[in-house]
């Protein structure tokens, strides 16, 4: 009864704060710019299956795309075992599935219990990349401290909950040899990999220690399960929900259409209309102030850019893909979107704190991202298309040199120059246009 | 050499007729001296292929694709406005370009702003003409048994998805053609794009043309093919950089093809 008591206020808490802590981090998204992406439903559920639920670009990189795809898979179908995780809890049965799906009961918790060993294997597989092998994406200045930490938390976290389920089996099916199993009857459950270790690892125990360990087993792994969905909204590892709405909402035009600014098509819409009348009384109804040109900070961007930060798991093959950062520069796609994510965190901290007015008179080009950085772009798509969640880092870093540009007038000087030479003579060189058709004489 | 023909679309006008396409040259196929060989090249194939087409000679101006990408909304603006007038002016419907950049903003950039026209990179027009047996290649003159390796211009390959064109163009020149480790949707920047080409780069180790270039190298091939008349330049100044200008030529697709058909 008490367990019972205990499991109730554990799911509760365990649901609650995360629904709470994801509406938190909801909010924070809708802080950016409306941006409509509601059309073409059809191809954005096929962009979601294929690339979010299928993985597609994540087998553009063959080998940790099967290790990624073992920790996956394994969690798809674990899932399905915390419903009976969950029933169990409530009511105090065990096993609740065991007598009623029969075959299919044992045929799903092999898969489970093998998918769990190759998952096992995954992880610390990515624990050597990351600390042994010190794969160079990992070892960059953006991973020190809190994200190469984090990354480390989630692989750790993985392993104990691993450890928690073949203890919990192995225990259970060694009780159930002896006849002691809450389930009634004596026998084998024929799960694979538990009817292989409980003989080497169990059977020695007493009765009472297999309960213990068992109970252990349950616990721990519910317990690693609401601990890992509580820890999700702080991580990276927000990527596995995130991922589906990402995709969903992904840019479906060709990657080389760069948005046009609305604002600015008005404005130089005017200046080329002889018959607009620059005196006209301004309408009254629209005397708001005009949005800015570009980004200077995270409000500037759209919540499609907010949601892709907080879609970005931080694996870096943006970055091993870009031309500039693979050249020594200071440029990388994967902290553009980091830095997007801890600025828009700690407005949305300061938003609860002082209400919505507050500045703190930070930015996020400036204080987070360097003009240096921006303009290493060479805006060739790669960090684009490498992403396996189709994250845009790219639009962010247009919208920053957007803003440099036309509100600061900050840009470097050679290219002052070309943007002078198309203003006056419609090329970026110093040629006159009434020369454009030499070469046919030459 | 037959003097080439090169009508622009307001001496077409006069005579009554209209194009049945527009060859946008750009800014680099017009005034750089390296860039106006690949402009010939596919004049060459535009009239011996006896494509009525005209260029806009002194109206043409900058698509607006590097003010653009340097974060001057207006500057582009600007000429975006003016363009898509003088295009519509003139009722184009079709227009080839011989940059990817100018593709890219034409085709992609142009429509949201008023522009309703077909738009194609010239690698897929000297595909589709090859295609249609309308320019006959016997063969791939000096190019045959030749190894070459196609270098994808980020503005026609990842930014526009168009891959198979220009290598079915060259698979028609009986030689090699060798990837590099880098290519299609996994190709490596040239180091032009995003107005760089008109910057120094930032502070790194090494320039962008040179590591691709080193892409190139690795395949040891006798020719570079590109799409594009930034990449051309990067490229040719990358083979320079290794001292490999002897042994390796960076050409344009245009004019491997006029070169191969003996035009």
């Amino acid at each position: 009864m008490l367990s019972r008591f205990i499991f109730s206020v554990v799911l509760l808490f365990g649901f609650g704060f995360f629904g709470f802590n994801i509406s938190k981090i909801r909010k924070n998204i809708l802080i950016g710019k409306p941006l409509n992406r509601s059309d073409q439903k059809a191809k954005r559920w096929k962009t979601t299956l294929l690339i979010a639920l299928g993985q597609k670009k994540m087998f553009q990189r063959f080998l940790p795309a099967i290790f990624h795809l073992f920790i996956y898979v394994a969690f798809l179908f674990t899932s399905t075992e915390l419903i009976e995780i969950i029933i169990d809890g409530l009511t105090g049965s065990h096993r609740f599935f065991w007598d009623k799906l029969g075959s299919v009961y044992i045929l799903l918790i092999n898969m489970i219990e093998i998918l769990s060993v190759l998952a096992f294997v995954a992880t610390l597989v990515f624990l050597a990349r990351r600390n042994l092998l010190k794969v160079p994406k990992f070892q960059m200045s953006e991973m020190n401290g809190w994200p190469k930490l984090d990354g480390n938390i989630i692989l750790y976290l993985e392993i104990v909950l691993l450890i928690c389920v073949f203890t919990m089996n192995g225990a259970d099916e060694s009780l159930f040899l002896k006849g002691k199993s809450h389930v009634e009857g004596s026998g084998s459950f024929d799960f694979i990999i538990s009817s292989f270790t409980a003989p080497y690892f169990f059977n020695q125990f007493e009765v009472s220690t297999l309960i213990l360990l068992e109970r252990v087993g349950w616990w721990g792994h519910i317990l690693v399960v609401f601990a890992f969905l509580n820890y999700l909204p702080f991580s990276k590892h927000f990527h596995i929900l995130m991922a589906f709405p990402n995709t969903y909402y992904s840019n479906l035009s060709e990657k080389g259409a760069f948005n046009n600014l609305n604002s600015v098509k008005e404005e130089v819409s005017k200046m080329l209309d002889p018959n607009f009348d620059p005196y006209a009384s301004i309408d009254s109804n629209n005397n708001k102030l005009p949005d800015r040109f570009g980004a200077k900070d995270v409000e500037d961007l759209t919540w499609k850019n907010l949601m892709d930060a907080y879609t970005c798991t931080e694996c870096g093959r943006c970055t091993s893909a870009c031309p500039a950062n693979i050249t020594g520069k200071k440029l990388s796609p994967r902290k553009i979107i980091m830095d997007t994510r801890d600025r828009l965190e700690e407005i949305g901290r300061n938003r609860r704190k002082h209400g919505n007015d507050y500045t703190d008179n930070k930015s996020l080009l400036g204080d987070y991202i360097s003009e240096e950085e921006i303009w290493a772009c060479t805006s060739c798509n790669a960090c684009v298309q490498e992403c396996p969640v189709n994250i845009d880092p790219l639009s962010i870093i247009i919208d920053l040199r957007r803003y440099l540009v036309m509100e600061e007038s900050k840009i470097p000087s050679e290219l002052t120059g070309m943007l002078t030479n198309i203003e006056n003579n419609g090329a970026p060189w110093q040629f006159s246009q009434v020369d454009r058709i030499k070469w046919a004489e030459e | 050499m037959n003097k080439l023909k090169v009508p622009t679309v307001a001496e077409m006008l006069a005579n009554n007729e209209r194009p049945d396409i527009l060859f946008w040259v750009g800014c680099a196929g017009s005034f750089d001296d390296r860039a106006k060989k690949i402009t010939k090249a596919i004049v060459k194939i535009l009239n011996y292929c006896n494509i009525k087409f005209a260029v806009l000679g002194p109206e043409e101006s900058c698509t607006g694709d590097p003010a653009k990408r340097a974060g001057n909304e207006f500057a582009f603006m600007m000429q975006a406005i003016q363009n898509i007038e003088l295009l519509k002016g003139y009722n184009i419907q079709k227009i080839v370009t011989g940059c990817p950049h100018c593709f890219n903003t034409l085709k992609n950039e142009y429509p949201d702003l008023g522009a309703d026209f077909e738009v194609v990179h010239h690698t897929q027009l000297i595909n589709q003409l090859i295609r249609e047996g309308r320019l006959l290649l016997k063969g791939g003159g000096s190019f045959e048994g030749k190894k070459i390796t196609f270098h994808d211009p980020c503005y026609l390959g990842r930014a526009n998805q168009v891959y198979e064109a220009p290598r079915e163009v060259l698979k028609k020149l009986d030689s090699e053609l060798s990837e590099m480790k880098r290519s299609k949707a996994n190709g490596l920047c040239c180091g032009a794009g995003g107005a760089q080409m008109f910057k120094e780069a930032e502070k790194g180790n090494k320039e962008i043309n040179i590591e691709r270039t080193q892409d190139a190298i690795e395949v040891n091939p006798d020719y570079i093919a590109t799409g594009c008349p930034f990449c051309n330049t990067m490229m040719t100044d990358g083979v320079k950089h290794f001292e490999k200008e002897e042994k390796i030529k960076v050409l344009d697709i245009a004019e491997l093809i006029a070169n191969a058909a003996d035009l």
